[in-house]
């Protein structure tokens, strides 16, 4: 899986944010942007983009933008 | 004593009563004196709510799928005559405005809207909705007091609502009432399936209600109260349940 493309889908589920400010090992609740909404986002993006059912507890878990590129890219294999 | 709460002698038909708030309302409506009759397309969940009921003979369930038309004609034509319908059966749905698409949209919509129209109108039309009967709809607060992700279904609900006024106002010649019920959150089993909220969320949201979540009996007992004679003066309704959580 592309992780540049990763970060550029999670990008875009923000309001106005620019790829280049964040990174894989970026910790995304600290951004000040980050909200509810972006993380049902996130989750809908990874089904839209990559068929990957993210679960809340796993969300919620999740601290760096890696953790979540890291189980979509496991589901990806597992199919 | 004439009780005015007392279900004794009518008949009322659930839809969504294999779970959640459609079994705990058949359930309670059997207590209290009603004739059930039971639809879900999920057989073995009426086969349980069946096992629940108090004995009547003419308790009967139905397994089939409520977005099916020849269904619904049939469930109208081999159904008693009825004093009540519940419109509960329902389905959620968590999705951001951009990322909708036209099948959830007609998932939710078709669930939601569709199918308790269509219900009505075959056993409107094979008259069997008596004089005087009482029609309940399944809708939320949440078709008001809009949340991010639930577009979809706050769009259903105040469908639903939409629906609810206009059967009250055609169905006034012949005494017949709808209503609907508004709950803020109740947590069912429809709600613990969605994979998109987390408990951490859910010990966030219960903190807003100063009675705590509300529950399928909560929603059960105000649907007793509209099929029974004691709300004979309420048509048109919608009747909101929050839990205290609009006061502060």
């Amino acid at each position: 899986m592309d992780e540049k493309l990763f970060i550029k889908n999670f990008a875009e589920q923000f309001e106005d944010r620019d790829p280049s400010t964040i990174a894989i090992s970026t910790k995304f609740r600290e951004l000040d942007d980050w909200s509810s909404l972006v993380a049902l986002s996130v989750m809908a993006m990874c089904f839209e983009e990559y068929s990957v059912i993210l679960s809340a507890d796993e969300m919620e878990h999740a601290e760096q933008i890696s953790d979540i590129c890291d189980i979509v890219k496991s589901r990806c294999q597992n199919e | 004593m004439n009780n005015p709460y007392s279900l004794v002698g009518k008949t009322i038909l659930i839809t969504g009563a294999a779970s959640g708030i459609g079994k705990c309302t058949a359930v309670e409506c059997s207590k209290m004196g009603a004739s059930v009759v039971l639809v879900d397309s999920n057989s073995e969940g009426l086969d349980a709510t069946m096992s629940l009921l108090i004995k009547h003979d003419t308790n009967r369930f139905f397994a089939g799928n409520l977005t099916d038309e020849k269904f619904l004609s049939d469930l109208a034509e081999q159904t008693l005559e009825l004093d009540g319908v519940f419109l509960c059966a329902g389905v959620s749905d968590t999705t951001p405005v951009k990322f909708f698409t036209k099948e959830k949209i007609d998932r939710v919509f078709g669930v939601n809207v569709t199918s308790p129209a269509m219900t009505l109108r075959y056993l409107l039309s094979k008259k069997k909705i008596r004089k005087c009967g009482s029609l309940v709809w399944m809708s939320s607060y949440g078709a008001e007091q809009v949340e991010s992700g639930l577009g979809i279904y706050a769009a259903s609900k105040s469908a639903v609502n939409g629906l609810m006024r206009t059967y009250a106002k055609e169905l006034l010649p012949r005494q017949i009432r709808s209503n609907s019920i508004m709950p803020m959150m109740i947590r069912t089993e429809l709600l613990s399936t969605l994979t998109n909220i987390s408990e951490e969320d859910w010990k966030k949201q219960e903190a807003k209600y100063p009675l705590g979540f509300g529950s399928p009996l909560d929603v059960a007992y105000m649907a007793i109260f509209l099929f029974s004679d004691a709300s004979r003066w309420i048509t048109g309704a919608q009747l909101k349940m929050d839990g205290g959580s609009t006061l502060i």
